[in-house]
């Protein structure tokens, strides 16, 4: 019998050989480099750790400390500076809804309008469109207090002069975001392959038509994954209202363009500040209600994004 | 299509012209041009608003004592001073406190996101990142002064936190509250950078640390520094952390005075502008020239980081 040298066991041997010739040549990777890789490791779990246990410890201690308060009348009943045991967000969270129902009305047309006319009309070349996209960029980095002062000055007073009332902070809240649904808007809107228009308009379809019926529908679930993520910021934000008259402690519920109005985040950090524990108990309670709602409409936008996102 | 023979018996190519003149869809563009352009609108009024009453304001109280002078005592009564210095101080003092602690830790967590992890923890870590940056303010807030100042209080016995309030237990909470957007802005250059110039260091014998530090970081370096400055500029605007947790005094020291209270700009024009103040009032005033400083400050910082990030998009696509 001849001794066979089958491939396989040759293929073993000749990788054997050049694994053997390459460890000998460039030898094996000096021993510094294998620890400093595993501190960088370290020290990267330990940044997503330190990330992670920020996170948890904010909402247990928030459920620990508030949860004495976390009742059916903490959502009904009236704020008090007196009785804090019964008093609750009421009127705060009215206000909010209000306030969110607008931001929604207000964002979504002016929103997704001002993206197609970026993404499908303007011609990047003309100064105009350059100043409107560098203009956006910008607005989205304004701090929000900017945008109370913006809302005190030109919409509560001055040349809007609505005064004080829900209306206003709804539409504060509306230009604050505006920027961000701009931008998460024009991202769907560039998602949709440029194929898709080209058959629209081959077969006919106006401009237009080609928008509204080919491209807008494929981009919708990216759109409102934006305007939900936007409007949950919207929903938390507490410091342009305190310019624009969101008062603590306002026992009345509120009309659109009519008096004293508050705002859930607003009513969490008056009374967080009340020197009596009840007080705080009721701010945490509070935070919980705030953290529920915002995670579930969180949750609920990532869920959208990722079981209506196509590939295309 | 077919060709048409006109009267005169020539043949004429069929017209290329819209059959109507659509005026509905020259609306639609117009309607569509003043939402894109009521953007422009909102800046122009936001700068209107800050500047009339901020002219109006130094009719009363000259440039230079604002801009150098060291006391902030604004208001009524004989001894008003309106020395801007303490209160910017303050601000960036929280602001380096909070980069300090946001850099390394997002830093990291894009390498983290962008080189190391495989497809399954990124979905795990991308949505705890994404969480955290939909927390309100407020309630990070009332974590840094209710949780996270007695736990450094005890952490860091040497360190004086006696007070209620401290400067450095609010700068971290701003920290982490900017941490996931350091860490998407950053993970997003280095995903830029293209795949063979990964490929070609591992192929010279690189290991990851050094493909991560040396190929990777000094390829995605302006959106990193971008990173970080969209990180200054929102640290510099943030107004609800510190107005609860880093106190009301102002005072002109070094951030290394941890368990020190401060007064921030933001912190001042959400304390004194609440809905009700009188108008015309040199009070009311103060907001808007603060606000103008506030507003120029972090207008400076954004367009150098829009600029820096368009740099990577143009340098690698």
């Amino acid at each position: 019998m001849v001794d066979q040298d089958t491939p396989p066991r040759r293929a073993r041997l000749a990788s054997t050989g050049a694994r053997a010739a390459v460890e000998t040549v460039f030898g094996e990777q000096p021993r510094g480099d294998k620890v400093s890789g595993l501190v960088f490791r370290s020290l990267m779990m330990l940044a997503l750790a330190m990330a992670l246990v920020m996170l948890v410890s904010l909402i247990i201690y928030s459920a620990w400390r508030g949860w004495g308060r976390l009742d059916l009348d903490m959502i009904t009943e009236k704020p008090s500076r007196i009785r804090p045991e019964r008093a609750g967000y009421g009127p705060a969270l009215l206000g909010s809804l209000y306030m969110i129902l607008g931001v929604i009305v207000l964002v979504v047309p002016i929103g997704v309008g001002a993206a197609v006319y970026l993404e499908e009309y303007a011609k990047r070349d003309r100064w105009y469109n350059r100043l409107i996209e560098l203009n956006i960029q910008n607005l989205a980095g304004v701090p929000s207090i900017v945008f109370g002062i913006l809302g005190l000055a030109f919409i509560a007073r001055g040349p809007i002069g609505l005064g004080l009332v829900v209306a206003t902070g709804s539409i504060t809240l509306t230009l604050l975001v505006l920027p961000t649904v701009i931008i998460a808007a024009r991202e769907a809107i560039r998602a949709v392959p440029p194929s898709i228009r080209e058959g629209s308009l081959a077969l006919g379809a106006t401009q237009w038509q080609t928008i509204s019926r080919q491209v807008l529908p494929a981009a919708a679930p990216g759109i409102l994954t934006g305007v939900i993520l936007a409007v949950a910021r919207a929903m938390g934000e507490a410091a342009p209202l305190l310019l624009v008259g969101a008062a603590g402690f306002t026992p009345f519920l509120p009309l659109l363009f009519d008096g004293q109005y508050s705002a859930l985040p607003v009513q969490i950090y008056r009374n967080a500040v009340e020197p009596r524990e009840e007080f705080q108990t009721l701010a945490f309670a509070g935070v919980i209600l705030m953290l529920v709602v915002l995670l579930a409409m969180n949750s609920f936008a990532v869920w959208l994004r990722n079981r209506y996102e196509r590939r295309w | 299509m077919t060709t048409r023979v006109n009267e005169a018996g020539d043949v004429s190519r069929p017209s290329l012209k819209a059959s109507s003149p659509r005026y509905g869809e020259k609306l639609i563009k117009a309607f569509l041009f003043v939402c894109a352009g009521l953007s422009v609108l909102v800046t122009t009024a936001i700068v209107i608003s800050l500047l009339v009453p901020t002219v109006d304001f130094f009719t009363e109280v000259s440039i230079t004592e604002f801009l150098f002078g060291t006391e902030w005592r604004p208001g009524r009564g004989t001894q008003t001073s309106y020395g801007v210095l303490p209160i910017v101080v303050g601000t960036l003092n929280i602001t380096l406190i909070a980069l300090v602690v946001a850099i390394p830790v997002g830093l990291l967590s894009a390498f983290y996101l962008s080189e190391y992890a495989n497809p399954r923890l990124r979905k795990i870590v991308k949505p705890v990142l994404e969480v955290l940056a939909g927390i309100p303010t407020v309630a990070i807030g009332l974590f840094a002064l209710y949780f996270l100042k007695p736990f450094f209080a005890d952490l860091l016995p040497w360190v004086d936190l006696d007070g209620l309030f401290s400067q450095g237990v609010a700068g971290i909470a701003v920290g982490l509250m900017i941490v996931p957007l350091v860490a998407s802005v950053a993970e997003d250059a280095m995903r830029a950078v293209p795949p063979g110039l990964r490929e070609g260091a591992y192929a010279l014998g690189a290991t990851k640390l050094r493909v991560s530090l040396k190929v990777v970081f000094p390829a995605a370096i302006s959106g990193i520094v971008a990173a970080c400055v969209l990180a200054a500029s929102r640290a510099i605007g943030e107004t609800m952390v510190v107005l609860i947790a880093a106190g009301a005094s102002p005072k002109l020291i070094g951030p290394w005075e941890f368990g020190e209270s401060v007064l921030t700009m933001t912190a001042y024009i959400g304390r004194t502008a609440t809905g009700d103040i009188a108008t015309g009032t040199i009070t009311y005033k103060t907001i808007f020239a603060v606000g103008a400083l506030l507003f120029v400050m972090t207008l400076i910082m954004n367009l150098i980081s829009i600029r820096l990030v368009r740099r990577f998009r143009e340098v690698y696509e």
